[in-house]
């Protein structure tokens, strides 16, 4: 058997992540209104059972992140996006 | 003279109200129903800026044992005292199961206008 000696071997590679970067996508793309009346939008703010992701998953900033809130809410209570639910997506 | 106008500039403010009405109404007193709405905000001087009928539409969950309602859409310029009388209105009228008004500030009066000038470019397009 021939062995390399001039390499360290591991049983497991080291496992190197790079985690990319999350940014406010309101930020980068200036958007400054986030609109009730666009479900569609916002369900990307939401998870299979119609709960707001929280900001350290969208990576949204904390000004964005109540607008968003505000606006799933008023989304909510025009039956524009349900309360609860199963299988949302 | 000057300074007066502007107090009274700074008074107006837009508005947008969205209401659900019952499914089980007609066109015709759809149209009634909207237009009644349409007089409140005129008659206590608030100028309608955009108008929008969304129609008939599925409820997200249902309202008053109801799975569908007829969406319709104002934006309005005027004083804080319509949206009480417009409140009121609603909340006496039975025909109407949800309704919500929000002010808008100067973003989304930006939004809305420019979105509002996309759509009628698109149109335009269509046509030519």
């Amino acid at each position: 058997m021939v062995q390399n000696n001039s390499e360290i071997r591991y049983l497991t590679p080291p496992s190197v992540e790079i985690r990319k970067k999350k940014y406010c996508r309101f930020r980068k793309n200036r958007i400054k209104y986030i609109d009730y009346k666009d479900p569609e939008f916002l369900k990307k703010f939401l998870n299979e059972q119609g709960k707001i992701l929280p900001r350290r998953v969208t990576g949204t900033s904390l000004k964005y992140q109540r607008k968003i809130a505000m606006a799933i809410k008023r989304a909510r209570h025009l039956a524009l996006l349900p309360y609860v639910t199963d299988l949302l997506k | 003279m000057l300074y007066k106008n502007l107090i009274y500039l700074n008074m107006l403010n837009r508005y947008e109200t969205v209401f659900i009405a019952t499914p089980v109404l007609s066109e015709a007193q759809m149209k009634e129903a909207v237009e009644k709405f349409r007089n409140v905000i005129t008659s206590n001087n608030g100028v309608i800026v955009h108008e929008e009928y969304w129609g008939l539409k599925k409820l997200a969950y249902p309202i008053q044992k109801k799975s569908t309602g007829f969406y319709h859409l104002f934006e309005f310029e005027g004083d804080g005292s319509i949206v009480e009388q417009l409140e009121l209105q609603f909340r006496r009228d039975e025909k109407i199961i949800r309704f919500l008004t929000v002010k808008l500030e100067k973003y989304a009066i930006e939004y809305l206008e420019r979105k509002r000038a996309k759509k009628e470019e698109s149109l335009k397009e269509k046509e030519a």
